[in-house]
């Protein structure tokens, strides 16, 4: 089982007069092929940049440095006629908003038509015809009466179904949707994660689903990374990582969050709030929220290390070592450790 | 145990070009003093127009509402103005209801100053008090809404909200818009405010977790209209209306062995200028029947502080 897509040492600044933001820190990331992957965060922490370096669409003044393999092909440092040949055709992205995302003076099949058409060199009259497919494989009630409708007549819900139909019919490896969910309501949003679940699984397509809601990485991914300021701070499957938590910030925030089922309690509230990435903080980002911080997190940067089960952490002091057998305990949420 | 809050078949319409809006329709409901009610549903089904209604932000087509007893219909502007002290609102969004160009200071205090005209020191005391409450110190008085975190903004909201110790606190989404590591700050600030300062909340949300996590009773709204209504533990453990059940199982949930759970509802929520005759669900129910299509069915109670608007419940 290959690498679709290799993320080594991504670093993203943007830098402006008085100070350089460093909206990624040397991130690492890697997505085989066929796997719905999760990547968490934080607004701020990088997850939506990381996203956009895949396709080499970190906007100007960003300076994006280190290495994006997709499919083999190195993203950063390519021309721009070189990764323009890979969005759609190899990776196709999937935004928060549709309603920004498309066109408002033409129909929802002109668009289609246009971006199938030029992704697969194929004559118009083909392309239609795939956007005909493409829509009613997204399970839009009437596609060819929305064909011919405008992006202002449809629904939010309709609209991130057309993005994805969108993506699907350019026949990509791999879709990246950046928080396709998060401005849709609730039903709506259980739809669209049931459509993507099974296309995904229909198609074998790899998904790199970015995302702030645990609950949408738990009933849609199968292994998961949680960035914190611009770094990858522990993956793995979605599974063991929900049931032992190996990151400090991953087990504080599974205990932060309000879950459905826990009852009425006093969350266990992480202290501080997310740091200036103008000014992270020294050593480890999360020392200062920590509360298993020591002294060598205020010094010394953790990098990311391997620990048993496919899985990887940055800390000095992890919490319990997973072991084999994690995915056999029951999800933390249950037992209320910690302090 | 009177209520503190009571409203009667509120409605509120909004004409518009395309025809009239059913923002609210017939929406009654009671608080008692010190209770938590939670008011959930999709965009578009009228849970904030309630709330604006009650602050008379806008002014409802009919119904009536009754604070501590109190008629509000007909009253005139100086028993409104009283009213208006003892409710107060926190917003969705901490980035636009707090004014950029006022310091910590003005913002907490200008509804001292319109109520009171409170001035100096004792205005100066007043907003101290509150910061702290909330858990900010003086030393943020002369600072702007900039220099502050989401969450700190927020707390900045909820210190203005309680200047003039208010009875009743509308919560409009108020953990929406803050990042998931703070949002927990904030709920627990809550929970604690309410437990030293007796206050009662109106929650009003979309997110059902937070819901639960917060709320004694909740209101389930469907396009305008109250749909289920009980003790949160007792609807959401065993909701009666379908529609409930179907918000239910569309939150997503941390537990990978759930994740087959995931149902969605069929469908979206009609427009709320054309609803359909009958129970506005009817379309997406799977048990709707002939009869759900006839009139909108209204709201029976169910025992056990419970009702709901179904023919056929679950």
């Amino acid at each position: 089982m290959g690498n679709l897509l290799e993320i080594r040492d991504l670093k993203i600044e943007f830098p402006s007069l008085e100070r350089t933001v460093k909206a990624v820190r040397g991130a690492d990331l890697e997505v085989a092929k066929g796997e719905v992957m999760g990547l968490v965060g934080e607004s701020g922490s990088g997850k939506s940049m990381t996203a956009l370096a895949c396709l080499g669409l970190v906007p100007p003044p960003g300076r994006v440095t280190g290495s994006v393999q997709l499919d083999g092909h190195e993203v950063v440092g390519a021309s721009e006629a070189e990764n323009e040949r890979l969005r759609g055709a190899v990776a196709a992205m999937i935004f928060q908003n549709p309603g920004k995302a498309l066109n408002p003076f033409f129909t929802l099949g002109r668009q289609l038509t246009d971006a199938i058409a030029r992704v697969r060199v194929i004559p118009r009259a083909e392309a239609e015809q795939a956007a005909l497919a493409a829509l009613t494989e997204v399970r839009i009630g009437d596609p060819k009466v929305a064909l011919h409708k405008y992006p202002h007549q449809v629904s939010g819900g309709q609209l991130q179904r057309v993005m994805i139909a969108m993506a699907l019919a350019c026949r990509p490896q791999l879709v990246i949707a950046d928080e396709p969910t998060t401005a849709l309501d609730v039903t709506i949003q259980a739809q669209v994660i049931v459509l993507l679940r099974d296309l995904a699984r229909e198609h074998g397509l790899t998904v790199l689903f970015i995302t702030h809601d645990l609950g949408v990485v738990g009933s849609l991914c199968d292994r998961l990374a949680v960035m914190y300021a611009g770094r990858v701070v522990e993956s793995g499957p979605v599974d063991a990582l929900f049931a032992s938590p190996a990151h400090p910030y991953t087990a504080s925030l599974l205990r932060a969050v309000p879950m459905l089922g826990r009852g009425r309690s006093v969350l266990t509230q992480i202290p501080g709030t997310v740091p200036n990435m103008a000014a992270p903080p020294p050593g480890c980002a999360f020392h200062p929220r920590c509360p298993s911080a020591g002294p060598r997190c205020a010094a010394d940067d953790p990098v990311a290390r391997e620990v048993a089960g496919m899985r990887s952490v940055a800390c000095h002091y992890p919490l319990a070592a997973p072991s084999g057998a994690a995915e056999a305990a029951a999800i933390p949420v249950a037992s209320q450790a910690g302090p | 145990m009177t209520a503190l809050l009571s409203v009667e078949n509120l409605t509120k319409r909004f004409p518009t070009r395309h025809g009239v809006v059913r923002a609210v329709e017939d929406v009654s409901f009671s608080m008692a003093p010190g209770e938590t009610l939670a008011l959930v549903g999709e965009s578009g089904c009228g849970k904030t127009t309630v709330a604006l209604t009650l602050l008379r932000l806008t002014r409802p087509d009919g119904g009536r509402v009754r604070f501590e007893g109190a008629d509000l219909e007909g009253a005139g502007e100086k028993v409104e103005k009283a009213w208006r002290q003892r409710l107060s609102i926190v917003f969705q969004n901490p980035y636009s209801s707090l004014d950029p160009r006022m310091r910590i200071r003005d913002i907490v205090g200008e509804p001292l100053v319109t109520a009171y005209g409170l001035r100096g020191r004792a205005l100066t005391e007043k907003v101290v008090k509150h910061l702290h409450e909330v858990g900010l110190g003086s030393e943020h008085l002369s600072r702007f809404p900039h220099e502050f975190s989401g969450g700190q903004r927020q707390r900045i909201a909820i210190a203005r909200a309680l200047a003039l110790e208010p009875k009743l606190l509308i919560l409009d989404e108020p953990t929406a818009a803050l990042d998931v590591s703070v949002q927990a700050q904030v709920l627990n600030l809550l929970q604690a405010l309410q437990t030293n300062l007796g206050l009662s909340y109106l929650f009003i949300s979309h997110n059902l977790a937070t819901v639960e996590n917060i709320a004694d009773r909740v209101l389930v709204m469907y396009l305008g209209r109250v749909v289920e209504q009980g003790p949160v533990e007792q609807v959401f453990a065993q909701p009666h209306h379908p529609y409930t059940r179907g918000l239910l199982d569309s939150v997503p949930s941390t537990d990978p062995r759930l994740r087959g759970r995931l149902k969605a509802v069929t469908g979206e929520v009609p427009s709320a200028l054309n609803p359909p005759p009958g129970c506005a669900f009817a379309p997406r129910c799977a048990r709707a029947r002939e009869d759900c299509r006839a009139a909108p069915p209204p709201l029976m109670p169910a025992g056990a502080g419970r009702s709901h608007a179904c023919l056929h419940p679950l």
